[in-house]
């Protein structure tokens, strides 16, 4: 039916969107049924967490270094650094710790996920585990989804501890402030509810990360050319899932609290 | 080992993506302890067939029982059942790249049986004792040869100890000598397991060591059945064709092959 009466491009963004949704249904479903892949659920912690934990945190240092820097020459002349602590904490914690590094997880984990069963699936790996009654779905989707779910939240937190160290390194440029009153400072700005709400939604930016990679992947044509694409694809729609979750993540804090 | 029964019956098989029609109407009983050989020209369906055995490919009508199940028919569940009792050895071998010959072997026991560690140490010592690569136990994919990672791929399919074994294009892409290698291990593994087979190729030297009987496949049908003597002396020219081919690529090998006259003759043979 939506073939008749859509346009080619607005039919694969539904189709898109559908694939996704039932692939991410069949993660519901098969997540409690055995076998559970606890070995390589570690392994894939390894793989998304440690190695992304330089990445990671550099772009955090420099993203709260250079936050703080922006905003001394602009409170300067109004006598309010004291304030930065605060500002650089709440914009953060609430904004820019979770969908910076949302977005850089996209590109390297969901870029990863997505060549890796993208080339698996050219390489007829994954038919190979098919035929072997295996269910590759139950032993590499649900495991990447797993991590990515648990692990990028974690690397989310990590950030923000170092880009909050990267505003409080920029402060002493200008002012003589103690680590300890920077951070209690920052603190002294942000209620439980500053918290929790950017940190839930980092879940989602996890889940959403793993299973769109997966999905890209998984689902590849033949050919090599097919894993580029699948690759590429996986950074542009979880990208823009990340910034689409957080749109929403914002309107729901603002109407709960 | 009852060699009179069915163990696999395709019926009306036919199978299109989009508008091209790739299976139009295919027949095919194979006996208990048979090994059939599939000939065709590339693209004509050969691998599409052995997919809808099992279960890769899901066919748009006809019948594909499989030691009386009708594979189409079954569940999620009941497919993976059958499966376990369906070996599908891959062109490429499709070996897991992050995991070492020895984890390869090992995936399919530790996900689909109750063996303990040492028992599944055993059978993989074992089955790479049959195909002749003990030594590579420890090596990961990327350090194999063409022809061992194929091997490698026999191992992990054997494994299982399977009724049936699917071979796709086992062959392809190898040279004379390690073709002939794959061949006989064919029909060693055929010997040994008591195994029912379906080996899709092209190649001329591997029909004719593994075959008990020959198909040959030709727009979207079966046309030809018999023994490889039989079919060479074929009045179709189709299937002459094949054995044609192989007498010249044979020849040509030979007249570029530097190695000793013993090696020589042996390829011959």
């Amino acid at each position: 039916m939506l073939k008749n009466f859509l346009p080619g491009s607005v039919r694969d963004i539904f189709l898109e969107t559908w694939g996704i949704f039932d692939f991410s249904m069949r993660f519901f479903r098969e997540v409690f049924k055995p076998p559970y892949n606890i070995n390589e659920v570690i392994k894939q912690f390894f793989q998304i967490g440690n190695k992304s934990l330089g990445l990671v945190g550099i772009t955090g240092f420099i993203i709260g270094f250079v936050l703080a820097l922006q905003a001394i020459p602009t409170l300067q002349p109004f006598g309010a650094t004291s304030l930065i602590p605060s500002m650089v904490g709440l914009g953060i914690v609430l904004e820019i710790g979770p969908v910076i590094t949302g977005l850089i997880c996209a590109g390297k984990i969901g870029s990863s996920i997505g060549a890796e069963l993208g080339s698996m699936k050219v390489t007829e790996q994954i038919d190979a585990m098919e035929v072997s009654a295996c269910n590759p779905f139950n032993f590499l989707v649900i495991s990447r989804v797993i991590s990515t779910t648990l692990m990028i939240p974690l690397l989310i937190i990590y950030a923000d501890v170092i880009a909050l160290l990267g505003g409080y390194l920029a402060l002493n440029v200008v002012s003589d402030v103690s680590i300890g009153l920077y951070f209690s400072q920052v603190f002294d700005a942000l209620s439980i509810g500053d918290i929790i709400g950017p940190t839930i939604k980092t879940f989602f930016f996890g889940f959403t990360i793993g299973i769109v990679g997966c999905y890209k992947g998984y689902n590849a044509d033949k050919g090599t050319e097919s894993v580029g694409v699948a690759a590429n694809s996986s950074v542009v729609i979880s990208s823009l899932m990340v910034i689409i979750w957080d749109m929403i993540a914002v309107q729901i804090t603002n109407i709960i609290l | 080992m009852d060699r009179t029964e069915t163990v696999i019956d395709i019926e009306h098989l036919k199978k299109s993506f989009g508008r091209n029609i790739i299976l139009k109407d295919i027949n095919l009983k194979i006996n208990r302890g048979e090994t059939i050989v599939t000939l065709g020209k590339s693209g004509t369906g050969k691998s599409v067939t052995l997919k809808c055995i099992v279960g890769l490919i899901k066919p748009d009508s006809g019948s594909v029982k499989v030691l009386g199940k009708n594979i189409p028919e079954l569940s999620y569940e009941g497919l993976q059942y059958m499966r376990k009792k369906i070996g599908f050895v891959f062109q490429s071998g499709a070996l897991y790249d992050s995991m070492s010959v020895r984890e390869n072997l090992q995936f399919p026991l530790i996900r689909n049986t109750d063996l303990n560690k040492e028992d599944i140490d055993k059978k993989v010592e074992e089955v790479l004792k049959d195909v002749g690569l003990s030594q590579a136990i420890d090596k990961m994919p990327s350090e194999l040869s063409g022809g061992m990672k194929k091997r490698i791929g026999v191992a992990r399919t054997i494994i299982m100890n399977p009724e049936i074994m699917l071979w796709d294009e086992p062959t392809t892409g190898l040279d004379p000598e390690t073709t002939r290698d794959i061949s006989h291990l064919i029909v060693r593994m055929q010997r040994k397991y008591k195994v029912t087979s379906i080996v899709v190729t092209h190649d001329m030297i591997c029909a004719k060591i593994v075959a008990n009987r020959i198909v040959v496949l030709k727009d979207g049908t079966y046309t030809e059945s018999g023994t490889y003597d039989e079919l060479e002396r074929s009045d179709d020219e189709f299937v002459r064709s094949f054995f044609e081919e192989v007498k010249e690529d044979e020849n040509s090998s030979l007249s570029n092959y530097t190695g000793s006259d013993a090696a020589k003759k042996s390829i011959k043979k």
